[in-house]
């Protein structure tokens, strides 16, 4: 058990850094850059944040394990098997957006002119970059390795898929689970709870503290990687590793789906007949559960995003509540659920149903409120206090300032919510015994637990792929709304 | 020696030439290009066409770390992960110096600025003013010789800026340094250039000493830009070579000016330090008092004239005069025509021409 | 009684005390200017006044009555920010409008007191416009509209003109002062620039680190600052360290360092005090010939710098000392040129005596 916790640490530590190493250069290129042809990037770089991990996993499973994907052009019937590497390999690819995400929020908002002066100092480009630029953006670089990190150890849908043979601790948990061993699960996700949130007070206590070393300079060596046909290779590396281990892999569902659609499964599916039958009534559950999640968390995180965002109750419980609304995302989802469960079904009170909704609120809450608060404090506060010496009451000031100001956040944060609650899979399988919501269905599916057949297999993940696919061109058409009115 | 000749968006076919240890300032209202101006030249905007000479040498090709340029920001731009003595040794740093050297000129650089005691502050910590200075320590402590300077002391209090200006000045005189100062104000420019280069809208209206383009500007927008003016707008009744009889609302004056024709529409232009004011008496025009300000070295006065035409006028508190008060009648003693301008009324209309923003 | 008062009001955030035991009255229609540097308290003293702080000592009181619990929305008096907070996503006049509809006017009577409003800062033909379709003068004067036409009565503008250029500011400052006057509000106006201060108020109010220096009129505030700080924020002075010699009649003689002897009105100070004299530039006439003054000098003159309708010089006096003299509006032919010996001279009345400031002259001078 011990071994299996330590192996997520490990895969966590090691796929944050090869994320880092590989997200930074992309965010680089997409904000520095000119031309239409970056926000293409830039939407290309989310998919594997929206498309759901279960299919995420289904979907790097064939294109490095199965005799179609990639192993064709190498002419054997597959390049990676099942376990570590592959895990590895999901991992890396579904953390790549967190880190590209937060990297471009971050970049949009630094201030280039620190990197001017620099310049204007005698630094070559990349001298001012490595000197100035990165240790500015510290925070926010360790922000989005925690992010990459917390994801890594939470995730359980598409590890259970690659894993194989494989135990790391999601997956041992869930096979325990499986097995009925009540008390090594409450165990194992107790550990990883601990764990947990021992490794990421850590990081976040000793990296500030982190002295920056006087400056060591070596002009030739930097003024050489600063001219335009180095920064164009770099440029081309990262978007071969972007494109080989990123994108295709997560886009690569997309083919044996569409095979289906023309092989005439999506007749059979949409008739609703044999296995389809069960995977609409997932379907729906899971929409429902998610509309539910969706509506508690606006109207539950919306008081507590404007506290953290105003700082209503004094700085240090703003600071605290800060810290808590964290924790969701830190604790693996999985034994976030194994707790849930326990405590919500050994009181006996609730129903299966509204304890899923529960998890589900609970895991996706910190979206909300963060996107929300970020927001908020986005408001300048004079605005705010304008309308309040003219003299409207707190409550007309939300409707008529600062609601109206925030309303695309709050529709991205609702759809953000709304995305991650489909996804959902491990607290849900922890908490489900015996409904299911759409994601667990298919893991199901891909791991023949269900008999179906491959076609079957590939539409009904693509089916969930295709839901997500419209939030995600939703959520790009509320992005360029706000930014339109910020140019403007 | 710089040249430049371009022809940018935000500037249209600008001129300039600056000579060595000048000190330039380059004067306008928000948004007339000043900044993209020295941006060009620093390298940080490239221009759309034209060219940049410094020392002679074209420096199109040049990136901004090779052109050996000071440039002070107007939002300071210190590196706040960096103590004041880092900022200050950064620029010595990048180019590999010696350690002991960077020691040598950081500690000239902290006792010139009179910062000595705050070099391990971190520019958070600091005051406005000693940001900014330690700011221009940092440029100058790379050796440059040309200096560009963006708005240096926008940021800071009126009375610190009052100040600062002139050891701004010394500084750039006792180490010989050529200066290209960017500003919107009008009494920083005049206090310390060796020459001004009034901009609007992206072109250079007039370029002069500051006693030249504030006592006699060639262009109407620098009249009313370099300092407050009363324009009053009238008709040329007669010519008689170099002087002009100007009618005025019904008020005639004679003004110098060349080259009018009778009947042309002009402006006449009089500063509110030259309008003087007397009790009630035969000669000048009559009026009344509509406002007094006092503003500590001189009351400020509003006077309506017939015809409507109000006019500001200034006078010392030097002398020991008890001032006039609202309502009382007084004269307007404009016959001396020394200190008035003539200029065409604008094509576009007086409001468009002179507008500041 | 008067229209705002405080009363020993004290601010802390954390350890800085923003303000110290303030305490003052304005009266019904008045504008007062506080002029102080930054960091004094100007702000503080602003969003204490609107509601948007409260106190942590001392009671603040409008029209007699304590106002400390009283919420911002009910305390009719609006709060103007420096970068005015025109809500973006509103037009003018909807933004004009937000007070009368925020007190629960119908729609009806507050468009027509917005149209009102935008009609005094001739900016109706813009009612349609959004905020960030305006120039940076246009959107100062909607948010006074905004201001005036929320009928509170009680005007605070925090650095109003600080966001325009120094040319604007010029032509602005006299204008704004009009529109408050004639819709009889009370204004507070804060800001670190003297010459506006001084243009714009009926009196006012020097603030430093959190303590009031000085309240009054403009002219006596010229004229007899409360300290050294006071004479060198507004109107500036140049400064001679000296001592009480002895004092005959009306007329005190001050011994200054370097051997020099100046005039100046008798003072309460004791023999022998060190003090601080200080001199107005307007104050020091400098000429060629004989000086019929008690205090003149023969000086030479060491700088000259250019102001537009006014010149400065730097004279170099017997002590070594350097002084500073404001010449206005000076013909060419005047004008004094470096290196020239020339005579200095200022009336005893001018000179102003100040007992030597506890931490030294250079912390009194200082400004940030």
């Amino acid at each position: 058990m011990e071994g299996a916790v330590l192996w997520s640490f490990v895969i966590g530590l090691v796929v944050s850094i090869l994320d880092v190493l590989g997200g930074i250069p992309l965010a680089w290129l997409i904000v520095r850059s000119h031309g239409h042809w970056t926000t293409i990037l830039d939407s290309l770089a989310d998919i594997p944040f929206i498309v759901p991990t279960v299919a995420l996993g289904f979907s790097i499973l064939e294109f490095w394990s199965s005799p179609g994907g990639l192993a064709q052009l190498f002419g054997s019937t597959s390049l990676v098997s099942s376990g570590v590497i592959l895990i590895v390999l999901l991992h890396f690819a579904f953390s790549f957006p967190v880190i590209v995400r937060v990297m471009v929020g971050e970049f949009l908002n630094y201030r280039e002119t620190y990197e001017v002066a620099a310049r204007t100092l005698g630094a070559s480009a990349f001298t001012a970059v490595r000197t100035v630029t990165m240790p500015i953006l510290r925070p926010g670089i360790l922000a989005a390795f925690l992010l990459a990190l917390a994801r890594s150890l939470s995730e359980t849908g598409a590890t259970i898929v690659v894993a194989g043979a494989f135990e790391n601790g999601t997956v041992f948990i869930n096979n325990v689970r499986g097995s009925g061993l009540t008390a090594a699960v409450v165990i194992a996700s107790s550990i990883m709870i601990v764990s947990s949130l021992t490794v990421f007070g850590l990081i976040k206590i000793i990296t500030p503290r982190i002295r920056v070393a006087p400056l060591k300079v070596w002009p030739n060596l930097e003024r050489k990687l600063s001219k335009s046909p180095v920064v164009a290779t770099r440029n081309a590396i990262s978007l071969i590793v972007f494109l080989v281990f990123v994108l295709l892999p997560c886009l690569f569902i997309a083919l044996p789906a569409v095979e289906a659609v023309a092989a005439g499964t999506a007749t059979e599916a949409f008739a609703g007949v044999g296995p389809w039958k069960a995977f609409w009534s997932s379907m729906s559950l899971s929409y429902v559960i998610a509309v539910l999640a969706t509506i508690v968390n606006i109207v539950s995180g919306l008081p507590v995003a404007i506290l953290i965002a105003r700082n209503r109750f004094g700085t240090r419980i703003s600071r605290v509540v800060d810290a808590l609304v964290d924790l969701p995302i830190i604790v693996p989802s999985l034994a976030l659920g194994v707790s849930l469960n326990f405590f919500w079904r050994n009181m006996g009170a609730l129903p299966e149903f509204w304890v899923i909704v529960l998890a589900h609120t609970t895991i996706t809450y910190s979206y909300f409120v963060r996107t929300m608060a970020a927001s908020i404090q986005g408001i300048a506060p004079e605005l705010e206090d304008a309308a309040r010496t003219l003299g409207a009451r707190p409550l007309r000031v939300f409707r008529k300032i600062t609601l109206p100001l925030t309303k695309y956040s709050l529709l991205s944060g609702a759809i953000l919510v709304f995305t991650r609650s489909v996804d959902e899979t491990g607290a849900t399988s922890a908490v489900a015994a015996t409904l299911k919501t759409a994601p667990i269905l298919l893991v199901s599916w891909i791991r023949g637990t269900v008999a179906v057949t491959p076609a079957e297999r590939a539409l009904g993940v693509g089916f969930l792929v295709a839901t997500s696919f419209l939030a995600l061109v939703m959520l790009r058409l509320i992005a360029t709304r706000i930014s339109a009115r910020k140019v403007a | 020696m710089s040249k430049i000749y371009g022809n940018i968006h935000a500037l249209a076919d600008v001129s300039l030439h600056v000579e060595d240890k000048e000190y330039v300032c380059i004067l306008g209202p928000s948004g007339c290009g000043k900044s993209t101006l020295i941006r060009c030249i620093a390298g940080i905007n490239k221009p759309d066409s034209g060219q940049i000479l410094i020392d002679g040498k074209s420096v199109e090709q040049t990136p901004i770390e090779d052109r050996r340029i000071g440039y002070v920001f107007q939002d300071v731009a210190l590196f706040p992960h960096m103590s004041v003595r880092d900022n200050l040794s950064y620029g010595l740093a990048v180019r590999h110096a010696e350690s002991t050297e960077i020691t040598t000129v950081t500690n000239e650089m902290l006792d010139l600025m009179n910062i000595r005691d705050r070099s391990k502050a971190y520019p958070r910590e600091l005051s406005g003013g000693a940001q900014q200075k330690v700011a221009v320590g940092r440029a100058i402590a790379t050796g440059s010789h040309l200096f560009l300077l963006d708005e240096p002391l926008g940021a800071l209090d009126a009375i610190v800026r009052a100040e600062l200006r002139y050891e701004l000045r010394k500084l750039a005189s006792d180490l010989g340094l050529t200066v290209i100062h960017v500003t919107h104000d009008q009494e920083e420019a005049l206090s310390i250039a060796d020459r001004v280069v009034v901009m609007k809208s992206g072109r250079i209206v007039e370029v002069g000493k500051p006693s030249d383009i504030y006592i006699a500007p060639q262009n109407l927008f620098t009249e009313n830009f370099v300092g407050e003016t009363n324009l009053l707008e009238g008709e040329v009744l007669e010519t008689n070579g170099s002087q002009c009889v100007v009618d005025i609302k019904g008020h005639r004056i004679r003004v110098s000016g060349f080259g009018k024709k009778v009947g042309q529409r002009v402006i006449v232009s009089i500063r509110p330090e030259f309008v003087p004011l007397t009790t009630p008496s035969e000669v000048g025009w009559k009026g009344v008092i509509k406002q007094v300000t006092f503003l500590g070295n001189l009351n400020r006065y509003v006077v309506e004239v017939d015809g409507g035409i109000e006019l500001i006028t200034e006078e010392s508190t030097a002398e020991y005069s008890t001032g006039f008060r609202v309502g009382e009648s007084v004269s307007v003693l404009l016959a001396n025509d020394a200190h008035m301008l003539l200029f065409d009324y604008p094509k576009e209309g007086l409001e468009k021409e002179i507008s500041l923003e | 009684m008067p229209r705002v008062s405080f009363a020993n009001v004290t601010k802390n955030f954390g350890k800085v005390v923003a303000l110290d035991e303030v305490s003052f009255d304005v009266s019904d229609g008045q504008y007062l200017c506080v002029l102080g540097p930054t960091g004094s308290g100007k702000t503080t003293l602003l969003k204490l006044l609107a509601g948007l702080l409260k106190p942590d000592e001392g009671t603040i009181y409008f029209d007699g009555k304590p106002v400390n619990n009283v919420n911002a929305q009910d305390r009719n008096a609006v709060y103007v920010p420096q970068q005015y907070a025109l809500f973006p996503h509103l037009t003018v006049l909807q933004n004009v409008a937000f007070g009368p509809l925020a007190r629960g006017k119908p729609a009806s009577i507050a468009l027509e007191t917005a149209s009102k409003a935008l009609d005094l800062v001739r900016l109706s033909w813009r009612a349609q416009a959004l905020p960030n379709e305006l120039s940076g003068g246009m959107q100062q004067r909607v948010a006074l509209a905004r201001g005036l036409a929320s009928g509170a009565g009680l005007l605070l503008l925090d650095e109003p003109l600080g966001a325009l250029d120094a040319r604007l500011r010029l032509d602005l400052r006299h204008k704004l002062r009009d529109l408050v006057k004639q819709s009889g509000f009370t204004a507070i106006h804060v800001t670190h620039d003297q010459d506006e201060a001084m243009s714009v108020g009926d009196e006012i109010m020097v603030l430093r680190n959190g303590r009031i220096q000085d309240y009054g009129p403009q002219r006596r505030v010229y004229r007899r600052p409360a300290s050294i700080f006071v004479a060198n924020m507004i109107g500036g002075a140049s400064f001679l360290e000296g001592m009480v010699d002895t004092t005959v009649g009306e007329t005190a003689l001050i011994s200054v360092r370097g051997g020099l002897t100046v005039q100046a009105p008798s003072t309460t100070l004791t023999l022998t005090a060190p003090v601080i004299l200080a001199l107005r530039k307007e104050r020091i006439r400098i000429s060629r010939d004989r000086l019929e003054m008690e205090n003149v000098f023969k000086g030479e003159i060491r700088g000259v710098r250019f102001l537009g309708n006014s010149k400065e010089y730097l004279i170099r006096i017997p002590n070594g000392d350097i002084i500073a003299s404001r010449q206005f509006a000076e013909s060419e032919d005047d004008a004094f040129k470096v290196g020239e010996e020339v005579q200095v001279g200022f009336l005893e009345g001018d000179a102003m005596v100040f007992e030597y400031p506890a931490k030294g002259l250079r912390n009194e001078l200082e400004v940030g």
